[in-house]
């Protein structure tokens, strides 16, 4: 008989569309991290470091990098006889096919899966968070306290709490209220979307709320548990955690990964992240190179300078360009005489010669000013810059451009410059 | 593939002085990310054979943790797979292996149990990529009893610790010597070898009936007028690591653009061991000129015309100058490091001094190493 005593749904389906062109083509747990992983790493390099072996990956928007990246689970010793990692894509059904309409809808349709290991646990997990944490002792805690939904919480400052749902307990780390995003938050424990529900308790729900539109864990599926008596519990995380949802936070993390001992640290033994390796020759450093509190991918060559970087793997850096305060992708090229400063550069990108980004003066983006902001320069991925062009800050830039789409060879800060439908 | 692989492992020799206390020659670090034996064993998968047995018998702990799994080279197959055979004890053997030939001998049911026709023979030594499929093609096409792949050294090339071959025009070889004190011509063998498996059985079966126990000596100079014994030149890079000084060069060479992109950018690739190290970080301090630095290193000093291998860590005011520093190596501040190799897993003291004068000094250094 099949039989897990804990199994983890990955949430993975979701655009991600606050990062802007950098999720325009793959979703946001494919987006590259920290120079050569990519976000879904975490979660899974935490499940299979927890004794977790059994994870469905729930995707939806383009999976396509996701698939290749996951494959059967070998970076991540998920490739087994029982279990292992499956993706579950939406699929047709004989009467009422649908897409994933919800977080907690995605996991209902997925009963079948959840079903035939025989759990007594499910783990929630979303694809879009930078931690490690060891989902082993949450469950003991759960276990415990004879919890039936355990919520993994982390304190907040009191200022940024109405950014989050907030959960209230009581002296046992019980949950006595819950309130999604309040304007006067009356705690500062905030919900970080990871969930251990006993299986009894989360099928009975699913399907009691089974034709609620758009069914959300945090809307639908956990109020439901609290109105029917079940115990809550906040399982209180003091660890790194870092929703990397925005483009600003994204490049944040990333440079925190640069400082002399980062508090994220992946430089130790103990919980290793792991993640599919394509590339591994060496980097190589020319005689003219200079590097400086960054941190660099395989195979990647540079010629020029590069400061307070994270530069992914079979990256070129071209000579005489100086990177500054930016991330680069894998396989992106960056031609000769170049100059970055705080700029994105998704994977597969070329840059010309005597290119600058990131220049001028500070104005606000023209068209999403919420994503695109603090200055940062992003370019999507595949994308190609001409040789020459100057590009101020607040920028954006995707699909092939060429001279003429530079105005006197200059896109002034704040514009925003997409070519579609060109591969 | 219609063949089977056999790669001969086994080897240690002096010319690698302190270097090959840790280990076997194969298992020698190459190019920052790879093992020597990754060459061979890429080149066997790159040319679609599927059933591959490496030959080890010295100091084989750091091969076989390599080898611990075949998926790295992509011989994790239902139809073939990656054999490891050390010598082991039986009711009618108890000796190490006396050599190649007694290696192969002692394991020929993998040989008789094989159902492909042919097999090609390589050392783990060796750095190159070669395509097996033409020299199979070549011996068929010669209707060669042996092929062996044989490659011309630069005139200022030592080659008294190859073995050395003399061809007619068409490319029959016509002596074979080993190891010659006084060589006769330039030409090499690379020690790479084709042959059909029934011959070579029978060779071996009657080698070991004669109680001679090496490939090269017993075999193949031994028949080289009774057999036909064809050479397959290559003039593509291909280097032999050892020996310490060709060791180190064969790294250096790595520093050249033309030699990565031969083995790392073009096709086919090179596959090694996968070892989930994070990106190679660079703090205040860190100078790299010309160098080559791999994944899982943490640099905050100088480094110029050097290969530094995996997990490293190089410590503040340090100068690594020409030199190869292996994996997991710790180096303590103000430390001056020129002309070495540095040992893998070493701990060096702050403000030590290593210079190789002359030649290429080994360095290593077993200190007590607290990690934080």
């Amino acid at each position: 008989m099949i039989k897990k005593e804990m199994i983890a749904m990955l949430l993975a389906g979701g655009q991600g569309s606050r990062l802007g062109v950098l999720t325009s083509k793959v979703a946001k747990p494919a987006v590259a991290f920290g120079g050569k992983y990519r976000i879904i790493d975490f979660p899974l390099s935490n499940c299979i470091n927890s004794g977790v072996d059994t994870v469905g990956v729930l995707t939806q928007y383009q999976p396509l990098r996701l698939n290749t990246h996951i494959g059967i689970g070998i970076p991540w010793d998920l490739d087994r006889n029982i279990g292992g990692v499956t993706v579950l894509p939406p699929y047709e059904k004989s009467s009422n096919s649908e897409w994933y309409t919800g977080t907690a809808n995605a996991i209902y349709q997925n009963l079948e899966y959840m079903e035939s290991f025989n759990p007594d646990y499910v783990l929630i997990l979303s694809g879009d968070h930078i931690y490690k944490m060891d989902y082993e002792q949450m469950l003991d805690f759960h276990k415990e306290n004879g919890s039936e939904v355990t919520i993994a919480v982390m304190p907040v400052p009191m200022e940024e709490a109405s950014r989050f749902g907030i959960m209230i307990t009581d002296e046992n780390k019980r949950i006595t209220e819950f309130e999604e995003k309040p304007e006067h938050p009356r705690s500062n424990l905030a919900s970080m979307g990871i969930y251990i529900f006993n299986w009894k308790t989360l099928k009975e729900a699913l399907i009691a709320k089974a034709e609620q539109p758009a069914l959300d864990f945090g809307k639908h599926v956990i109020p439901y548990c609290h109105e029917n008596g079940a115990p809550l519990f906040a399982y209180e995380f003091t660890g790194y955690w870092k929703d990397v949802g925005t483009l600003s936070s994204y490049w944040e993390a990333n440079m925190e990964l640069i400082d002399i001992v980062p508090e994220f640290n992946l430089y130790e033994e103990y919980w290793k992240i792991y993640t599919k390796s394509e590339i591994q020759p060496p980097q190589y450093f020319s005689g003219d190179s200079v590097v400086e509190r960054s941190i660099i991918g395989e195979g990647t060559d540079i010629y020029g300078e590069v400061y307070n970087s994270v530069i992914g793997c079979g990256v070129t850096i071209g000579k005489g360009t100086v990177v500054r305060d930016s991330i680069i992708m894998n396989q992106t090229r960056i031609g000769d005489n170049c100059e970055l400063n705080k700029a994105i550069i998704a994977e597969n990108v070329e840059i010309g010669k005597n290119v600058k980004l990131g220049v001028g003066e500070e104005a606000e983006n023209e068209t999403a000013p919420h994503i695109y902001n603090q200055g940062i320069v992003t370019v999507g991925e595949k994308s190609v810059i001409p040789d020459g062009v100057s590009v101020g800050k607040n920028t954006v830039i995707s699909g092939i451009t060429k001279a003429a789409d530079y105005e006197n060879c200059y896109l002034a800060s704040g514009k925003t410059l997409i070519k579609e439908g060109e591969e | 593939m219609r063949a089977v692989g056999i790669i001969l492992a086994g080897g240690n020799n002096h010319r690698m002085k302190e270097l090959s206390q840790k280990r076997a020659i194969c298992a020698m670090p190459i190019a920052g990310s790879y093992r020597s034996i990754d060459f061979t064993l890429s080149n066997m998968t790159n040319s679609h054979i599927q059933k591959v047995a490496v030959f080890t018998q010295y100091n084989a702990r750091s091969l076989n943790e390599h080898l611990n799994s075949s998926k790295w080279w992509d011989f994790g197959r239902k139809q073939g797979g990656l054999y490891v055979f050390t010598p082991v004890v039986t009711a009618d053997n108890s000796n190490w292996y006396r050599g190649t030939a007694d290696a192969i001998y002692q394991n020929l049911d993998f040989l008789k149990k094989s159902h492909e026709p042919y097999v090609v023979i390589a050392s783990g030594d060796g750095v190159y990529k070669l395509d097996y499929n033409k020299v199979l093609e070549y011996h068929i096409e010669k209707k060669a009893d042996i092929t062996v792949v044989c490659r011309d050294m630069e005139a200022s090339q030592n080659v008294e610790r190859f073995g050395t071959v003399r061809m007619n025009e068409e490319h029959r070889i016509e002596e074979f010597e080993e190891k010659p004190l006084q060589a006769k011509t330039q030409t090499i063998s690379c020690g790479i070898y084709v042959m059909r498996r029934r011959q070579l059985i029978e060779m071996i079966e009657k080698c070991a009936e004669e109680d001679r126990y090496d490939l090269v000596r017993d075999v193949l100079v031994r028949y080289k007028d009774v057999k036909r014994i064809f050479g397959y030149k290559i003039k593509d890079y291909w280097r032999n690591i050892a020996s310490v000084e060709d060791y180190f060069n064969t790294n250096m060479e790595f520093l050249k653009p033309e030699v990565r992109d031969y083995f790392f950018k073009q096709y086919p690739d090179v596959y090694s061991k996968v070892d989930d190290l994070p990106p190679a970080k660079y703090n205040v301090g860190a100078n790299i000129k010309n160098s080559l630095i791999s994944s899982g290193c943490i640099v905050n000093g100088t480094v110029e015309n050097s290969v530094v291998f995996k997990k490293s860590y190089i410590g503040n005011n340090c100068v690594i100058k020409n030199s190869i520093i292996l994996n997991d190596v710790y180096i303590g501040d103000n430390t001056y490091i020129e002309n070495c190799i540095v040992e893998s897993r070493d701990t060096i003291k702050a403000n030590s001094r290593f210079v190789g004068e002359g030649e290429i000094k080994i360095v290593v250094e077993r200190n007590e190493r607290y990690v934080i």
